[in-house]
Formats: structure tokens, C-alpha cells, sequence
């Protein structure tokens, strides 16, 4: 029978199907982060449980930690009582961990791939939403609730439903500044927030396949937000190049053993998907969101929509309570919106390339007056290359300030964020109300368009630059 | 965990849809290390004034919903962050069960782990429920896990779909990971297979 990719690595990750039970799927590598873990943990000692492998964890520090002033102890008593706590965690369980002051410290979705942590085929599991990042590897890789982080840890397994499998097939070349994200964003746009509900994405076609492996992460990084398990790009040469050397991945004969096993991944010619979706890459503009879903999303050259454009009562009630709360008037035109601050980082856009086409693009452009613009690299080993390659200098001479890693302005846990009214220009995944600060506005771009945006004070179309 | 029994509450109604964890509990309650005590945050910024008073336009401070232990509410429910805090705060708060139309994935699983029973009703279905409470505020629905319906106090009834094995789990209040264990020899099994296979990750 021909297979697509996860049903290849569901097939060779079932443990068991006990009787009136769900298939048990073995779990391979497993994430960790501070916010999701301390219950985990605590519910673990409380049944006198032990972790089964901890050589499958990797753990680090990112959520609430602050990216200035890294030095002076954390100023909010409790975010500081959660880093200690898992601090202590990881000791007591002999768990690799990247901690606030360890150079390889970063987002868990960054630092992970920096590591070689995951690879192709594996079943990769984190207490966090945007774990489909790790598909671009060819890894199935999806967020977990904190009950199943600690039944991970207790059994090296889970649970599971088997998804419904989804094809988003990108054809074509994808024009000059339109980017990984502009595609997610437009895939998203067109399925809808739900739409991904109960499936895992594979994203294929030419315009996927040229991406780098930054762009593919970029792309599975916001799989999640379509509705969907997991995002998958099957693994090929970039893939194999890019792991190799990687302190995790495999050496020696090793290597060939693995290289061997992951050349078997790809979907076979022929599989059959439950669903198909197509797009055109010489389409996609640079996408700008206009409301609090990243749904609602247009091209920089449209305008906001009006209630009145949706025919499906839901989505027409939605465009009203994100108009209100967005303060936009219908048929605004995308490049009339201003903004306050800009946003350049997050596990979606916190890599060295986003860094690289932001310097590009903001070289001899001052931030507008106004404008405050955050670069949060996503991990220090992002910050030190783009420290090598001087972009920081050029980001720091236009104005910008120039942080240290963590999640910062992407969910505005740790201090840093929009203040009510403000209007940003992230580079981050999710709109929803108040996620970059209660009452803050946001609009997710690509690092293309969020430095134009810092330079002009407003959405630019970069295309016309 | 408690069993999860048949019961008639009342039903309380937040007609939006995508309705996303950040909403459900914002993140500055994120920080505790407890499982404990996040029903007092459920839906802040919706919930409570800038001085913190409660915001009466707010639908659960609806006093006809004060004790209600079913909320129905539009499509999309709990989309965004995997946070388990999401329905720690809904269980802690007194609901035991939703009613929407579709959930997100994690948060759907989520709700098992949490005695939480998140009910998928068609959009027509959810659409009766919605009109007798609007008709009605206050009024109680009946809940029968066993045998998988909601009925309405104008004698609606629905049948609803779910797996029978997190029927079986939350019926009885079974932990996940204590049954997990139970397959223990066949976990020991197939790691011996997967360093035979996979060698490199196990170095
Ligand atoms: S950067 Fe944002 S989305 Fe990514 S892990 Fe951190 S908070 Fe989550």
C-alpha cells in the first residue's frame, strides 16, 4: 500500500492498540520549556514516578525570561520562582538543560534544530503549541497539554488519535520578498483558523522545497495556527546538510545507518490524501493580518475587509468584534495602517536569515519617529552570528534596540509589551486580543515587511522599494 | 480523577467563536508553578474592569449563570497555546462540560486529562441550545455521558459522538498514566526494537 510520510511514522511508532484503548505512539525526543513543565514535574512526585529516558528530553528557559539586563536577577518574584523551579527540575532528573545564562539558551524551537536535537521520522512532543515546527525536518512533531508531558515522561509514550492527512501543495516561484511566512499566512487565509482541525499538514511542491530550512520551520512553526496536529516537509538534501555535524545528530556509521532510514520517509508517489489544497506561488504577496485571528489576513496591496464581505455569519460577526477592537475603519488600505512598534523575532521568525533580510532592508533607514523597534534574537547563538555578520550595528545605527534571546514580545510574559492602544508590526504567530499586551493591536508580517514598516512608520509594499 | 456523572445544570451561553486560551486564561497567570487556583482568573480580561470589578457585560456574570457547570459556546473553542491551563481554570472555575460546535486539538485532549467533558454538537443543534437559553436564562440541560445525549428543557434531545475509550476513561475517572503502565512489557518490547532500528538515538 503506499504511505504518506506520517502515516509512515505513525506505522513504525505504534507500540501497542490495547482493547478500548486509543494506539499507544512511542515518543522519541520531548521539549521542554518552564511554563508548561512545573505541574508535570509535581505530578510525577507525587505518584513516585521516574522519568523513563531522560536523554530524550532537551530543556530550556524562554518564556518569562527577560531580555535586557540578563545580569540582575529576574524582578518579578513569581516568573523568577518558575525559572528556579526548573532549574531544580532538570537537576534532580539529570536533564540537559539550557538555562538563562548558557550560551546554547534561546527559544526551545530555535535551539532545538541548533543542536541537531530532532531529525527526520522521529516523534517529537513539547508542552507548546508551535512544536510543528520541528516538521520541516520530516520529524512528526506536535504540541502536548501538561497531563501528557508528564505521562511522556512517566512512559516514553502517548495516547494517541490517528489525524486525517492533509496536502497543501505549493506550486510555482515564490516572487521576490514574498517569503516562508507569507505562504503560511496565505495558506491560512484560505482554510481558515479550523480548517487544519484534525489533520496533519504536508507541505510539498516547488516553491516548499526551495525554501531553506529557516523558511520550511517558519512554514510548520505556523501549521498550528491552520488548526493542525503537526506540519510536515519531507527531508532531502538540505535537510541531510543541514543536520550534519549538528551536536546530536548522528556521526561515524551512524550516519549512514540514519541517512539510509530517512531517504525512506518521503510519501510515496501515488499516497493518497485525505484532503488537497493548492496554491500558486508567483501569487502570494507579502501578507499582512488585519483582525485578531490570524485568519483574517490580506495582501499588503488590499485593504481591511468590510463585515459585509463575508457571507458565512460566524465570520462576518468575527470581522466586526476584530474591526472594533483593531480600530480599523473597512476599506482602509493596508498601507494606511501605522504602527508604534515592531516586533522581530519569536520561534517563527527569530532566525538567523529573518535577521539577514531585516538588515538588508533597513540598511540607511532610520526607525520613523515614533517608532519603537525590538530585535529579540531567538537564541545567543542567533545573536552571536548576527553579531559576526553586523547586522546587529545596522539594525543598532537605524534606531533599533538589539536584545537578548527569549519569547519577549511574541506572548509579552516577561515585561516586554504593547500597551493598550498601541499597534505593532510583529514578526510573531498569533493576533489573538491581547496576546502582545492587554488592549495592544497586532499585526503579523514577515522580517521583510515588519523593517519597513519600523523605517516608514506604516506598511510599506516592499515589492515597490 | 472524579467519575464524571450524568447531571442537569445550568447552561451558561458565550456566543463567540474562536475563542482562544490566551482569552480563556491570559498569560500573566501563567507563571505558577500550582495546578491550583486559576478559576479565579478564568477569562480576565473579558471578565473584570481595569479597577477589577466585574464587567456586567461580560456573560458569565450574567447572575442567571452564576452556577452554571455547562458552557455552550460558538466554534473553534480553546484554539491557540497548548496551555493546560486553559481548562484547569474552566474545571476550577465549575464547569464540567462544553458545548460547541469543533474545538482545537490540543485543548479538546486537554479536557479529558481535567474531568472536562467537551461535547461536539452540530452548528443547527448548537443553534437550539443557544435560542432556549437566550429564551430562557438559567435553564438547566441534561447531561448523560452513558448514553452520549443532551436534552433541553423543551424535550430536545441530541445524541452526541464520542471515542469509547475516553467515554470509558472519564466515566470512571481513570488516570492515563496508571493505564498506560498497564502495557508496560509492550512499551520494554518495542524499545528494544527501536535501539535495534535507531540506533543513533540512543547514543
Ligand atoms: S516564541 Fe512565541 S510561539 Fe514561540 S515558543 Fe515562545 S511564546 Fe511560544
Amino acid at each position: 500500500m503506499k504511505k504518506t510520510m506520517y502515516e509512515k511514522i505513525w506505522d513504525s511508532h505504534l507500540v501497542c492498540e490495547a482493547p478500548g484503548q486509543a494506539p499507544l505512539v512511542y515518543v522519541d525526543r520531548h521539549l521542554m520549556h518552564e511554563v508548561t513543565s512545573p505541574q508535570a514535574f509535581e505530578g510525577l512526585r507525587n505518584a513516585n514516578r521516574k522519568i523513563r529516558n531522560p536523554h530524550s528530553i532537551l530543556a530550556t528557559m524562554d518564556h518569562c525570561v527577560p531580555t535586557k539586563d540578563r545580569e540582575l536577577p529576574i524582578a518579578d518574584p513569581i516568573a523568577r520562582k518558575q525559572i528556579e523551579t526548573m532549574a531544580d527540575n532538570c537537576r534532580e532528573n539529570n536533564l540537559n538543560l539550557y538555562d538563562i545564562k548558557n550560551p546554547n539558551n534561546g527559544v526551545i524551537h530555535i535551539v532545538v534544530p541548533e543542536h541537531g536535537f530532532v531529525h527526520p521520522g522521529m516523534v517529537t512532543v513539547c508542552g507548546d503549541s508551535h512544536t510543528a515546527t520541528h516538521g520541516a525536518f520530516g520529524a512528526l512533531a506536535f504540541g502536548i497539554g501538561t497531563s501528557e508531558v508528564e505521562h511522556v515522561m512517566a512512559t516514553q509514550t502517548l495516547p494517541q488519535v490517528k489525524s486525517k492527512t492533509m496536502l497543501v501543495q505549493v506550486n510555482g516561484k515564490l516572487p521576490k520578498y514574498s517569503s516562508a511566512k507569507d505562504i503560511v499566512l496565505a495558506v491560512i487565509g484560505k482554510i481558515g483558523t479550523a480548517g487544519g482541525t484534525g489533520y496533519v499538514i504536508e507541505f510539498a511542491g516547488e516553491a516548499v522545497m526551495e525554501l531553506t530550512m529557516e523558511g520550511r520551520m517558519t512554514l510548520c512553526n505556523m501549521a498550528i495556527e491552520g488548526g493542525a496536529r503537526a506540519g510536515l516537509v519531507m527531508p532531502d538534501e538540505k535537510t541531510y546538510e543541514y543536520l550534519n555535524g549538528r551536536e546530536f545528530a548522528p556521526s561515524g556509521s551512524q550516519w549512514d545507518t540514519a541517512l539510509a532510514y530517512w531517504k525512506t520517509l518521503p510519501s510515496d508517489d501515488g499516497a493518497e490524501f485525505d484532503t488537497v489544497v493548492t496554491l500558486t506561488a508567483d501569487d502570494i504577496a507579502p501578507q499582512v493580518t488585519w483582525g485578531t485571528s490570524p485568519e483574517q489576513v490580506a495582501p499588503v496591496s488590499g485593504s481591511v475587509p468590510s463585515p459585509d464581505d463575508f457571507n458565512d455569519e460566524g465570520k462576518r460577526q468575527a470581522c466586526i468584534s476584530a474591526l472594533d477592537y483593531m480600530d480599523l475603519a473597512p476599506q482602509t488600505k493596508i498601507t494606511d495602517i501605522p504602527v508604534n512598534l515592531v516586533f522581530l523575532g519569536s520561534c517563527t521568525n527569530g532566525r538567523i536569515e529573518d535577521f539577514r533580510i531585516a538588515a538588508e532592508i533597513t540598511k540607511n533607514h532610520k526607525v520613523a519617529d515614533g517608532v519603537t523597534a525590538i530585535a529579540v534574537p531567538g537564541s545567543y547563538k542567533v545573536k552571536k552570528q548576527a553579531e559576526q555578520e553586523g547586522l546587529d550595528q545596522i539594525l543598532i545605527d537605524a534606531g533599533w534596540e538589539w536584545r537578548d534571546p527569549g519569547c519577549s514580545m511574541c506572548l509579552a510574559m516577561n515585561g516586554d509589551e504593547l500597551t493598550p492602544g498601541q499597534r505593532s508590526a510583529s514578526t510573531s504567530n498569533r493576533n489573538f486580543e491581547g496576546r502582545q499586551g492587554k488592549g495592544g493591536r497586532t499585526h503579523l508580517v514577515s522580517p521583510a515587511m515588519a523593517a519597513a514598516a519600523a523605517a516608514a512608520g506604516h506598511f510599506v509594499d516592499i515589492r515597490n522599494l | 480523577m472524579e467519575p464524571y456523572n450524568n447531571h442537569t445544570s445550568i447552561a451558561a451561553l458565550m456566543n463567540r467563536s474562536n475563542v482562544d486560551t490566551d482569552q480563556i486564561i491570559p498569560k500573566q497567570f501563567l507563571k505558577k508553578v500550582e495546578r491550583s487556583g486559576f478559576g479565579a482568573h478564568l477569562f480576565h480580561d473579558w471578565r473584570f474592569n481595569d479597577d477589577g470589578s466585574d464587567n456586567p457585560d461580560f456573560e458569565l456574570n450574567k447572575p442567571a449563570f452564576k452556577s452554571a457547570r455547562i458552557l455552550v459556546t460558538g466554534d473553534n473553542f480553546g484554539c491557540g497555546s497548548s496551555r493546560e491551563h486553559a481548562p484547569w481554570a474552566i474545571a476550577d472555575y465549575g464547569f464540567n462540560t462544553i458545548i460547541s460546535s469543533s474545538y482545537a486539538d490540543i485543548f479538546y485532549n486537554n479536557c479529558f486529562k481535567n474531568g472536562i467533558l467537551p461535547i461536539r454538537a452540530t452548528k443547527e443543534q448548537l443553534q437550539l441550545i443557544a435560542n432556549e437559553i437566550n429564551s430562557h436564562e438559567g435553564c438547566s440541560l441534561t447531561i448523560n455521558l452513558e448514553a452520549q445525549t443532551v436534552s433541553t428543557p423543551l424535550g430536545n434531545n441530541f445524541a452526541f459522538e464520542i471515542d469509547p475509550f475516553r467515554k470509558e476513561n472519564l466515566l470512571h475517572g481513570l488516570d492515563d498514566i496508571g493505564l498506560t503502565l498497564e502495557q508496560i512489557d509492550k512499551i520494554d518490547e518495542y524499545e528494544q526494537k527501536h535501539r535495534r532500528l535507531y540506533p543513533w538515538l540512543w547514543t
